[in-house]
């Protein structure tokens, strides 16, 4: 006899894996119309993206739900894979991808919380992002909001920003148990490896030296990602909530895949169509 | 409590009662002093008010919220940048934060967060930055703020309010309370002589430079410590005959040019004293003010920090004497414009 538990979550493993699909696939398509864009910013964290989205956040069809949960991506640039998440859920018409970064469009390389309805908050200034989640987090608790959670997807060369840690320090000093920052381990920055760059190792070691309780997965693998979100604590406890998300920048197209030279990057219609079929096909 | 420190021994004007600041003892405290009460005052009007400062409750009074209200008082330490993007969340959520710290650690520090955070979502939250200019003296450039108008004034939705004394100050975050957009209040250290209880007939009103005098032989615009100087120099000017208008430019974004310009254009000569680097501060909107209503023959002189200096080393009273910010100086400075 199956067990009907089992059979839910399995079905929420393809969502999951739908979603990314979506994900990398509308990517393609929309910095088509940019003719430059992130792509594999985004793709590193497609699963992450699809699993808040796929019943980890607490949402709810309207976008200003006060209680809902609210998602700040810190690592800003990815908004493009967020868009049809959105649209998706009918936050606004799907048209509106059609239109992005043209003139006027509500939708840019970074979101802008006026403009988008299902965007918390307006982020692409890198290392700002905790600091404004542990402020929606100590006002979740001045409001009784005792479920909200405020999630946080950070990058991991966005660390080296110092802003980070003043966050980091405060989110525990505050016992603000109702945040939880995601980070986005893909190994990358712009120039080059982190390694090479600016060094942000041991990120788990860094997060718990800060007083947050830290627990590492894959961050491809939908299993893992719902095991993790599953398994935190309430929101109503007094320690901060790290997920280092393993990655590997530009996963999904095999040419982009830790590939420095990819992080802003325009294909042109032929290679573009053959990226979403590789998408398609390993989706 | 202390006696202010006045070199010229001016009389300090008696404060009325009634004020949310008004206690025993603090007649004598203006600006960043009263800032504290008068919000303790308002967090009880208004459950959606939350404060927050940098380890600088005592400096800046927000001591008095905190005992009043200790729930919705957040003392963050030393992350002054972390602390305006906190509160841009906090306000996201429906709350209404002001927060407050050295103006140089936040006008300029923070500068990038307030326009990012605070004024691009256009989001309610106050900053108050204390210690302004160069009030702090002998602390040295790391603590003064003789740049932060120039920036502050160029960022699109920010209302930017200079309020001189207590009086003003009140006024100021009274009627800036139900602004949908952000707000940068500059301040100065809570030790500026009243003003406005002195002259009963004069008005702070958000948006509208306050005309304290008219004159119709020269105008001189002040803002925060200065405007007490500026009536204390036309005084003295009028004793020789001559008639100095001064207006109050408190409110700098938006800058209410049109008052301004209408009494340069009256008089043909504009003076503008204020606490900032000479460059991109109240003088340099003045400038635009006169260009844009046609203006542009009023001859104009600047009392301000010199273009390429950081200033010396001394106490408050002391530097602005120095750099002719006080009566003296405007007066002077007043005396060279009208003989040019």
């Amino acid at each position: 006899m199956t067990n009907p538990l089992e059979v839910d979550r399995s079905e929420r493993v393809q969502e999951v894996r739908d979603r990314a699909a979506t994900v990398r696939r509308e990517t393609v398509r929309l910095v088509g119309i940019a003719g430059s864009g992130h792509y594999s910013s985004v793709f590193s964290c497609a699963e992450l993206m699809g699993a808040l989205y796929s019943g980890v956040m607490r949402i709810a069809e309207d976008p200003d739900w006060p209680e809902r949960d609210r998602l700040i991506l810190s690592k800003g640039h990815v908004a493009v894979g967020l868009y049809p998440l959105l649209a998706e859920r009918g936050y606004f018409p799907e048209e509106w991808l059609d239109s992005y970064t043209r003139l006027g469009s509500p939708l840019g390389d970074h979101p802008d919380m006026r403009r988008i309805p299902g965007v918390d908050f307006s982020s692409g200034s890198l290392g700002h992002g905790l600091s404004i989640g542990v402020g929606m987090a100590k006002a979740a608790r001045l409001r009784g909001y005792d479920e909200t959670r405020i999630w946080v997807l950070l990058g991991d060369q966005e660390l080296n920003e110092g802003q980070v840690w003043e966050a980091a320090g405060s989110a525990s000093h505050f016992g603000l148990g109702n945040v939880c920052a995601i980070v986005d381990a893909n190994q990358m920055g712009l120039d080059g490896t982190t390694e090479e760059t600016m060094s942000v190792e041991p990120i788990g070691g860094r997060f718990e030296a800060f007083g947050w309780d830290v627990v590492e997965i894959d961050g491809h693998d939908p299993e893992a990602i719902l095991a993790a979100a599953a398994a935190l604590p309430p929101a109503t406890g007094d320690k901060p909530q790290c997920i280092v998300a393993r990655t590997v920048k530009g996963k999904g197209v095999s040419y982009m895949e830790l590939s420095r030279t990819w992080h802003i990057g325009y294909l042109d219609p032929d290679d573009a169509a053959a990226a979403t079929a590789e998408i398609d096909q390993r989706g | 409590m202390a006696e202010v420190e006045r070199a010229d021994g001016i009389e300090l004007a008696p404060v009325p009662s009634g004020k949310s600041w008004d206690l025993a003892g603090m007649e004598r405290l203006s600006t960043s002093a009263v800032a504290g009460k008068v919000l303790a005052a308002m967090g009880e009007e208004d459950p959606d008010i939350v404060v927050l400062t940098a380890d600088l409750k005592f400096s800046n009074q927000t001591v008095d919220f905190e005992r009043a209200h200790p729930e919705r008082f957040v003392n963050v330490g030393i992350s002054e940048q972390h602390m305006v993007s906190m509160a841009a969340g906090m306000a996201s959520v429906g709350l209404k934060p002001y927060v407050a710290t050295f103006a140089p650690f936040v006008g300029l520090l923070a500068g990038e967060h307030i326009r990012t955070d605070l004024a691009y979502p256009g989001l309610p939250v106050r900053v108050i930055a204390h210690h302004a200019g160069i009030a702090i003296g002998f602390y040295g450039t790391s603590h003064h703020a003789t740049e932060d108008l120039g920036l502050m004034r160029s960022i699109a939705g920010l209302t930017v309010v200079c309020p001189c004394d207590a009086t003003a100050t009140e006024a100021a975050l009274r009627q800036t309370a139900d602004l949908p957009g952000p707000v940068y209040f500059r301040v100065g250290r809570g030790r500026d002589v009243p003003v406005y209880d002195a002259l009963p007939e004069a008005h702070w009103t958000l948006g509208e430079a306050a005309v304290l005098r008219e004159g119709s032989d020269l105008t001189i615009v002040a803002n925060g410590i200065t405007v007490s100087g500026a009536l204390e120099a036309a005084r003295a000017l009028a004793a020789d005959g001559i008639e100095a208008a001064v207006i109050d430019a408190h409110t700098v974004r938006p800058f209410d040019g049109a008052t301004i310009a209408e009494h340069a254009g009256q008089s043909g000569r504009l003076l503008v004293a204020e606490e900032h680097n000479v460059v991109g501060g109240v003088a340099s909107a003045c400038a635009e003010a006169l260009v844009e209503h046609g203006l542009a023959g009023v001859k104009l002189a600047r009392i301000g920090m010199p273009a390429d200096e950081y200033s010396l080393i001394g106490p408050p009273t002391h530097l602005y004497r120095h750099y002719g910010m006080d009566a003296g100086g405007i007066e002077a400075k007043a005396r060279d414009l009208l003989a040019a």
